[in-house]
């Protein structure tokens, strides 16, 4: 175990290129970027752990807390390559989860399908039950139904069993019984029951998100089970916790039984950092953005925490639209995804619009300017042409870019269509793709009846801090954040992320027959349930609860979130909640409705331990001065709206307090920050750039 | 490096094609407001809305992606009609106007219609409007059963629903009392207001950010690349005259939906002449609706990445003689008037078919199959005795036509954009069981490529009590044709699961233990079933969307119940 009771914390990030690992011990970070393996992903975690605990100096034993975040179950799914599973479900109704809501997600468009089903029409087969929408039975489960499966499991080869039965939300019982009898002729087959995996109204996202937690349950747990194994042979002798969608910590045992749990862990750590940050700076609203290779992920942040959903969206396969993914319903750190990145290429439409993304170059053949055969011109090649980035230095010098490749393209595909000069056609690519991401920021600000002006912006991610600045010119925000170790943000949330878990129950209850007693008994059962599964990850740790209750108007079909007290409900409470209900509804849509009843659809209860702070770090005092350039560049300027000469900054050789004008770059290995000529940069104590909006 | 002053030009035109994104997104967060406020299901859970901005003149510059085309241009020609009544020197700040009058609005009195001025600095500088269905106007409750629109409910001429920041009380409580809904009508209302208010805010924000003073030089900009857009596009099909009609049930008898589409260099004009005359009952169709939903169906086929605006709607014409089902003048009955409009596209993509074949799916279900589901006194055949009183309607829908290289969507809404609405909801909001929703097997025409498969539903209601039906399907009599040698696809039929058969109509009663029984239609298919590959086949059987009887009968397949094809069998069967 940890020497001394010294800290020794491990984060470890598998993305789709590489794998990031981050080491924090006596205050410091130790970083590792490897590529990842995908046939066997926990060879590269063990060869990045190797690396940062080398370069370190630190033996297994002696990393105190190790957690792991990963895209496999995501990939698995957006890939096909999950288990070959079967459903049951309730006679006459095998379909659901095929005809999903019935409608095209895209009007215009005639060919468009939506995501087959991980369970095909012959492998969902239906059992002889029935209850209504209290939970009682209108047919009691007929067995012999169930034993009719048993060879149909053997004869499919079925590798994980889901079973979705209908408002088996509300009465569990023919659901585990479905499952007593099939572990009876299958012990060893992985079962994943709706009313545990998923227990919440609605047919169709409950049997999705069963189906896609017995998809990638068994390769899941097999990697799961292999790496545990592995490190445990290596000498790490410490909790193994991962990372899930919702932001939280969670034990080995639950991740493998929940699996579904840990898709998007990745951009959930990059919200937490966002979120630490806002903390520790002291900014209540905050705008998280991150931007990659292929999608940029804005997440608003709001008193240090970041906004949470239960609807979320796998393997949106056409053109990142709402609607073309497969839903599922688990505690996820809600963002907006946007089809821009470096990657993303531009074309000129029929009618002369220029369009940027959503399809992207992705890594082969990349950007025109890799040189590696791409012709079309990408993000990335409109920010070489406009000298954003030094062509040596890009990616740490690891891919040498040639600016010539990028002119061309640009040249060829927009410039030419448009009859614009190569620096006007590269200005309108990165003025169409940040325009892109502001709209999609204002929108996702509206639906979660927020306001995105008066935020401060976090960036990080390869790509964000080339557009940061520009985007939050679009957005009219005054301050940009660049934290230290932004190419691997993701992973270095992870270690400030509490161990967590989130319960949901579905109990219909109207306001005004407002069931105190019966809420109670609920809720109870909730937090024992959360509190068991946090209390493995961390025995005896300081916890806290959040519950919260999904509310609308009688008759709406939108849920809003509601808080409730921490403690035990009294009758009394009805008034209360219609008082936080009306906040809520007001803070979100502007005004309250005259004479409407609210009723209550679900709940949901999160227990979780109080996140470690980060150790406070002394704020430059002075004002610290402008520091001059050690050399510059021509480098495009919005504002002024033609090239200007930017000073070019080394970050690491900036001290806490140097000033930087604008316009500047500021590199470092993984990327470069943009300093329009509209904003200043400071280092501030932490390391962070700091970037303002000039005075006057 | 300097810049030319030559540039000044093109950075001009990145920062109007900005604008004009930057609008695309207000009204994208205008019509967000409006869905996530609803109280109405159509808007709520299957959003059926519309939203959009317009300049002071009345032309409609950006639309909201909403799951309805039934309000494309109807709202745009609505907004028309409000300025008639209300010019903009009458206005004041703070009036929002209304109406849900079918030949003003949207073409039935369900679709209610605000429109917003948006102020800045003392000084009206766009309109917004938006649109939504509520779920009751009284009268004889959702249903083609009316005669008349009289019968039908409460008709609001245009009129303010707020004046100067007040809301309309007087109007708001003559709507409550005409209403078996009040409070969720109220609601929608506040909803309607809400969300043209969130438009004009952003909209001035836009404007206070790129320092514009009006918004004509981008509207002129925005509908003249759009025209230009539609111009081109229609330039590449051959000019010509090209002919279809199709047959479909009808009310009291069967109607033809005749169609002449005359393509010119830039302009697409369909003439509904020929078309069968108005019906005695309210599936009748006014002429704005028409409009919307085969514009909408040349759309799918001709420019339809092109966004709607005054500009690119204009190059579609659509016209239909005054007297006909697609153009009913006032006062004919209305409010089923979705079930006729949604067929509309069916019958322009078959003109288009003759010359652009590779566009065109064959024909669907086309209407929505939703059914209205009633119970209470009054309103069934019969006791309803103690059970709870309800009306609900759900969404649900038969197959869609195969695509020229993809088989058609099974239980999927076309043209009509609509979500369903889950079992386990509709049972919170009724006292029904949905016993059974599953897809209908043999249902989807057969084809190289194959109509999508209707689905069947069965429903009791579960206290024991009587409940009725308000029938408003098509496709019952006459089935979705298939193109290029495809077959059709299957007839819908409607009735008791004991056996007896109800109209597709008009309002009927399910007696106490029975259960009502709906096969919905399937799409037609595309193209010979005997080329269709025999592994196709082979998985559709193994799914259960084809029987071996279909599979044999149709496509000249011999396979078993698993899926194993007889290739020798199969070879002999179609003929070598």
């Amino acid at each position: 175990m940890a020497a001394l009771g010294k800290s020794v914390r491990l984060a470890v990030d598998i993305g789709g290129t590489f794998t990031d690992v981050v080491l924090e011990h006596d205050g410091r970070q130790t970083t590792a970027k490897v590529l990842t393996t995908p046939a066997a992903p926990e060879d590269g975690v063990l060869a990045g752990v190797a690396r940062a605990l080398a370069d370190a100096g630190l033996q297994p034993a002696d990393v105190s807390l190790l957690i792991h975040g990963t895209t496999l179950a995501t990939n698995a799914i957006i890939e096909r390559k999950g288990a070959k599973i079967a459903l049951v479900t309730t006679e006459g109704h095998r379909d659901s989860v095929e005809m999903a809501l019935e409608n095209r997600f895209e009007q215009y468009d005639i060919n468009i399908d939506r995501p087959a089903p991980l369970a095909p029409r012959q492998r969902r087969w239906s059992v002889r039950e029935r209850l209504n929408v209290a939970g009682d039975t209108l047919l009691p489960l007929d067995e012999t139904t169930v034993e009719a499966l048993l060879p149909l499991i053997e004869a499919h080869k079925v590798e994980a069993l889901a079973v979705g039965l209908l408002h088996a939300y509300a009465n569990p019982a023919h659901e585990m019984r479905v499952r007593e009898i099939v572990r009876a002729a299958f012990p060893d087959l992985p079962i994943s029951l709706s009313s545990e995996v998923c227990p919440e109204i609605r047919e169709y996202e409950r049997q999705s998100t069963t189906c896609a937690n017995a998809y990638v349950q068994p390769r899941m747990a097999r990697y799961l089970t292999e790496l545990d194994g592995q490190l445990r042979a290596q000498g790490f002798a410490c909790p193994f916790l991962l990372m899930t969608s919702g932001g939280g910590l969670t034990a080995l045992e639950t991740a493998i039984r929940f699996p579904i749990r840990l898709v998007e862990s990745g951009p959930a750590g990059g919200a937490i950092l966002a979120a630490e940050i806002a903390g520790e700076m002291g900014l209540d609203r905050v705008v998280s953005f991150d931007m990659g290779g292929t999608t940029a992920k804005i997440c608003l942040i709001d008193d240090g925490q970041p906004l949470s959903t239960r609807t979320f969206e796998v393997a949106r396969a056409y053109r990142n639209l709402r609607g073309s993914g497969l839903p599922v319903r688990i505690p996820a750190i809600e963002m907006v995804e946007i089809g821009a990145g470096g990657g993303s290429i531009a074309h000129v439409d029929g009618m002369g619009r220029l369009a940027v993304g959503p399809e992207s170059a992705g890594s082969v053949p990349g950007p025109a300017c890799y040189d590696l055969g791409g012709e079309r011109p990408t993000v990335t090649d409109a920010d070489v042409a406009l000298g954003k980035i030094e062509p040596s230095r890009f990616a740490g010098g690891s891919v040498k870019l040639a600016p010539e490749k990028a002119a061309a393209a640009v040249a060829a595909a927009v410039g030419g269509p448009l009859q614009m000069t190569t620096p006007i056609a590269a200005f309108a690519i990165q003025e169409i793709v940040d325009e892109n991401m502001a709209n999609a920021a204002r929108v996702h600000a509206i639906e979660w009846g927020k306001d995105i002006a008066e935020r401060a912006m976090i960036a990080f991610g390869g790509a964000a801090p080339l557009h940061a600045v520009r985007l939050a010119e679009k957005l009219g925000l005054n301050q940009v954040i660049v934290p230290s170790g932004a190419g691997v943000g993701s992973a270095v949330g992870f270690l400030r992320a509490p161990i967590s878990y989130e319960v949901v129950r579905s109990r219909y209850m109207r306001l005004d027959g407002f069931d105190a007693a019966g809420a109670n008994s609920l809720l109870s059962a909730m937090s024992k349930e959360a509190r068991a599964v946090v209390a493995a990850g961390a025995p005896g740790a300081a916890v806290r609860e959040i519950r919260l209750a999904f509310m609308r108007y009688v008759g709406q079909g939108h849920e809003i979130t509601v808080p409730l007290p921490d403690r035990a409900l009294q009758p009394e409470d009805r008034s209360s909640l219609r008082k936080a209900f009306d906040e809520a509804y007001a803070a979100l849509y502007g005004q309250t409705v005259p004479g409407m009843q609210p009723e209550i659809l679900s709940w949901t209860l999160t227990v979780s331990t109080v996140a470690p702070k980060a150790a406070p770090v002394a704020t430059p005092k002075a004002a610290g001065s402008f520091v001059d350039a050690p050399a510059t560049r021509a480098v495009f300027d919005p504002a002024v709206q033609d090239f200007a000469d930017a000073g070019v900054f080394e970050r690491a050789a900036l001290k806490a307090g140097d000033r930087v004008a604008g316009p500047a770059l500021i590199v470092e290995a993984q990327t470069t920050t943009f300093v329009t000529s509209v904003f200043d940069a400071q280092i501030d104590g932490r390391g962070y750039i700091v970037m303002t909006r000039k005075q006057g | 490096m300097t810049m030319a002053k030559s540039n000044i030009g093109a950075l001009d035109k990145i920062g109007m094609q900005i604008q004009w994104n930057r609008l695309l997104s207000v009204v994208e967060e205008q019509a967000q407001t409006l869905i996530r406020t609803a109280f109405s299901t159509s808007a709520r859970e299957a959003g059926d809305i519309s939203a959009g901005v317009y300049d002071i003149g009345g032309r409609m510059l950006a639309q909201a992606v909403t799951g309805t085309p039934g309000h494309v241009n109807a709202m745009a020609a609505s907004v028309n009609h409000f300025l008639a009544k209300y010019p903009i020197e009458r206005m004041n700040e703070g009036d929002v106007f209304v109406t849900n009058d079918p030949w003003l609005g949207t073409g039935h009195l369900n679709d209610f219609t605000v429109v917003t001025p948006t102020w800045r600095r003392g000084q009206i500088v766009a309109l917004f409007a938006c649109t939504t269905h509520v779920v009751d106007i009284g009268g004889r409750g959702f249903g083609p059963d009316g005669r008349q629109v009289y019968e039908e409910g409460l008709n609001i001429p245009i009129m303010p629903l707020a004046m100067k920041g007040e809301m309309n009380r007087l109007l708001l409580d003559l709507i409550a009392v005409n209403n078996r809904n009040p409070v969720e009508v109220e609601g929608d209302l506040y909803s309607l207001v809400a969300c043209n208010d969130v438009g004009c805010r952003r909209l001035v924000a836009m404007m206070d950010e790129f320092g514009m003073d009006s918004i004509e030089t981008l509207a002129d900009h925005i509908i003249e690349a759009s025209r230009k857009g539609m111009a081109e596009e229609i330039a590449k099909l051959p000019n010509g005259v090209y002919r279809n009609a199709m047959r479909i049930d009808g009310y009291e008898k069967p109607l033809d939906l005749v169609a002449e589409m005359t393509i010119t260099d830039d302009t697409i004009a369909v003439s509904f002449d020929g078309t069968s005359p108005i019906s005695a009952y309210g599936i009748n169709v006014p002429m704005s609706y028409t409009d919307a939903y085969a514009s909408f169906g040349v759309r799918c086929a001709v420019g339809g990445a092109i966004p709607n605006n005054a500009g690119s709607l204009a190059a579609v014409k659509i016209t239909a003689p005054s007297g006909s089902i697609l153009n009913a003048p006032h006062p004919c009955a209305v409010t089923a008037r979705h079930v006729i409009g949604q067929m509309l596209p069916d019958v322009v993509l078959g003109c288009l078919h003759q010359i652009a074949p590779e566009r065109c799916p064959a024909e669907g279900t086309s209407c929505l199959w939703n059914p209205v589901l009633l119970g209470g006194h009054g309103v069934v055949d019969g006791n309803y005795g103690q059970a709870r009183p309800f009306a609900m309607n759900t969404f649900h829908t038969g197959g869609a036509g195969a695509r020229p290289s993809k088989d058609g969507l099974d239980a999927t809404a076309f043209p009509s954009g609509v979500r369903n609405t889950p079992v386990e909801i509709n049972e919170t909001i009724a006292p029904l069981i949905f016993w059974r929703k599953e897809y209908r097997p043999d249902s989807g025409g057969a084809g190289e490529h194959r109509g999508g498969v209707g689905q069947i539903m069965e429903i009791e209601h579960a206290q024991g009590a009587p409940f009725a039906i308000s029938s408003m399907f098509d496709r019952i009599d006459h089935p979705a044709r298939g193109r290029d040698g495809g077959g059709p696809g299957a007839t819908g039929t409607i009735g008791l699961k004991s056996g007896r058969a109800f109209k597709g109509k008009g309002r009927q009663t399910i007696p106490p233990t029975e259960r009502l029984l709906l096969q919905m239609p399937g799409g037609g298919g595309l193209g010979d079933a005997k080329r269709r590959d025999p592994a196709r086949v082979a998985r559709d059987v193994a799914n259960g969307f084809v029987s071996v009887q279909q599979a044999r009968a149709d496509y000249g397949v011999v396979v078993d119940a698993e899926g194993s094809v007889d290739p020798a069998a199969t070879q002999s069967l179609r003929g070598g």
